[in-house]
């Protein structure tokens, strides 16, 4: 193991060590305390120049509460919500298709629609921007509403999936297949009865990823919709922060509200959070 | 698993319909279907489609005017269009520290004491929250007037700075707001990739006497090359699509000072209406984020290859 565990070591370096980590871990997360004090204070007491003290009365429901009645965050986190779940599970439907098909069929052009499929994941937003738009104002009339969102980060998203699934579905013994094929089982059914079981860890890996990538996403929510009934939080944060201006405890509330679904997928989800974003750092 | 198959086998002998004889053609291309359909709809189309566009004098609203490629000649002289080019260069220079830091934090924090793992979730954090929130807390950090880092410069007796309001000083402090999440991204790919780490040729390295700096140059750094890998490629990708950070920090201000390709793109477009200068200036983000997809392809179908 490298660098040598410390179990090896005496207690006082390991004491030393907590010690080091822990005032790592605060300086990295001080931003992000920063904003949970703020979330907590009165307006008396920014007013008063009162940032980064101690608060002199701590506000935290009467604040969380006012980020629900005085703004349409309740709204926005619904639509949020409505976007990001659809938005999954048809990213997952179309990749794990895909995927098998790409893993498990020799025929011409394979390879080729694979690299499309890597490549098209890199692409920058922007380059699809003004046609994606376009598409929506004009000839798919979802132009702001959820389902713009939906279908196009389906769409996009089936990119970086198809090639996870593809190679999942690519590590799993073929014997299986095989047999299931001299058996005569139909090639569909072998999909679904004899594959889909067994990509089981990837789909939930790929569930954890994709929703806080499509929860998080600013840009698209930017480009196709404009109006309240239609805005995920992300964007409906950048809105408030206009309007609200110097009201910072709403602010940063407003900030902790809006991540947080991601942040508890994270923790109740983290083995298979982090098996997704770290495919292919192990292996060669 | 033998049980299911099993199960389905009872079905017994199947007559060779038109379907059974073709299944192995006709299978992929139903299961292909929806994704290409998909994929060729909202991304190959509109990049062809994008190029196209660029090509014309357009509002967005009136019908197009052809103009060739009056809009890339106009790209040459366009003070912003090189500010913008110039920062995105930055931030591709300032992201390649993410990995560094990465695996630095990987190398602290690659211990097994009791309660590491939640020290480890904990430093990830910042990426799993949305840039957005990412882009206001470094914009409060910052802030000139009540910033808790004037705060601290003031404990240690500095003067205050005002770093998102001045132009030299501006992008690198929305970069700095990029790095957070990318090294935390990078320390998660580097501590996979130390879980992984042969212990047999750590041991056999630590007796021919090789610690510390040789023994992480000469054999730890080369079996994280796989690790470092991906984490070179998400950086790229990342320093290139810069855009929701610029957005919410300065919007490229001041002066434009700040601003990246892909956020005086969207500027362009939807801004000032030209939707053909837009295009252009995302053709271009396009051609340079070409050279890594490209070199990013040939390495992993030559690794498919073997």
């Amino acid at each position: 193991m490298f660098p040598t565990p410390l179990q090896k070591q005496s207690p006082g370096a390991r004491g030393l060590y907590r010690g080091v980590v822990s005032i790592s871990l605060l300086v990295w997360l001080l931003p992000l305390f920063a904003i949970a004090l703020t979330s907590t204070r009165s307006l008396d007491d920014l007013s008063r120049g009162n940032y980064w003290g101690w608060p002199t009365d701590l506000r935290i429901a009467e604040n969380y509460t006012a980020v629900f009645t005085s703004s349409p965050m309740g709204r926005y986190l619904l639509n949020s919500v409505v976007i990001t779940l659809p938005a999954v599970a048809g990213t997952l439907a179309v990749s794990t298709m895909a995927g098998f098909a790409l893993a498990q069929y020799r025929f011409r052009g394979n390879i080729a629609l694979f690299a499309t499929f890597i490549a098209g994941n890199f692409v920058p937003f922007q380059v699809l921007m003004i046609p994606v738009r376009n598409l929506f104002v004009h000839v798919i009339p979802l132009y702001d509403t959820v389902w713009a969102l939906v279908l196009f980060h389906i769409a996009f998203q089936t990119g970086f999936c198809t090639l996870f699934m593809r190679n999942f579905i690519r590590e799993l013994p073929d014997a299986l297949v095989e047999a299931a094929r001299i058996e005569g089982v139909g090639e569909l059914r072998i999909f679904w009865h004899v594959v889909l079981p067994l990509v089981r860890p990837a789909l939930a890996a790929l569930a954890v990823l994709e929703f806080t990538f499509i929860w998080n996403d600013y840009f698209w929510a930017l480009v196709l919709v404009q109006s309240d009934t239609a805005r995920p939080v992300t964007a409906g944060l950048q809105a408030l922060a206009g309007q609200w201006l110097a009201s910072w405890q709403l602010m940063s509330a407003g900030a902790l509200i809006a991540a947080a679904p991601s942040i508890v997928i994270f923790f109740a989800m983290q083995r298979h959070f982090i098996a997704g974003l770290t495919l292919g750092a192990v292996k060669e | 698993m033998s049980a299911t198959v099993g199960r389905i086998a009872v079905a017994g002998p199947v007559p060779a319909t038109w379907w059974r004889r073709h299944q192995m053609a006709l299978a992929p291309a139903i299961l292909l279907a929806p994704a290409c359909l998909l994929f060729a709809l909202f991304v190959i189309w509109p990049i062809a489609d994008s190029l196209w566009v660029s090509l014309h004098d357009w509002d967005g609203i009136k019908p197009m005017r052809f103009v060739g490629f009056g809009n890339y000649t106009e790209l040459f002289t366009d003070d912003v269009f090189y500010t913008s080019l110039v920062n995105n260069v930055l931030w591709l220079v300032a992201f390649m520290l993410a990995p560094v830091f990465g695996l630095a934090l990987a190398l602290l924090l690659n211990q097994t004491l009791f309660g590491m793992r939640l020290v480890k979730s904990l430093f990830f954090f910042p990426f799993v929250i949305s840039q957005v929130v990412v882009g206001l807390v470094f914009g409060w950090f910052l802030n000139a007037d009540f910033g808790l880092l004037n705060v601290l410069l003031g404990f240690i007796g500095l003067p205050p700075v005002d770093i998102l309001g001045d132009e030299r000083w501006a992008t690198f402090g929305v970069m700095a707001a990029g790095l957070w999440p990318q090294t935390a991204y990078c320390m998660i790919l580097y501590l996979t990739g130390l879980t992984a780490i042969n212990p047999e040729l750590v041991e056999a390295a630590r007796l021919d006497g090789a610690r510390g700096w040789r023994l992480l140059r000469h054999v730890i750094l080369p079996q994280l090359r796989p690790a470092t890998f991906i984490a070179i490629v998400v950086c790229v990708v990342g320093a290139l699509r810069s855009f929701d950070l610029v957005s919410i920090m300065t919007k490229g201000g001041p002066y434009d000072s700040s601003s990246v390709l892909a956020f005086y793109m969207y500027q362009q477009t939807f801004a000032s209406f030209r939707y053909g200068y837009g295009a252009a200036i995302a053709t271009v983000l396009f051609l340079i984020m070409d050279v890594y997809i490209a070199f990013f392809l040939v390495s992993l179908l030559r690794r498919e290859r073997r």
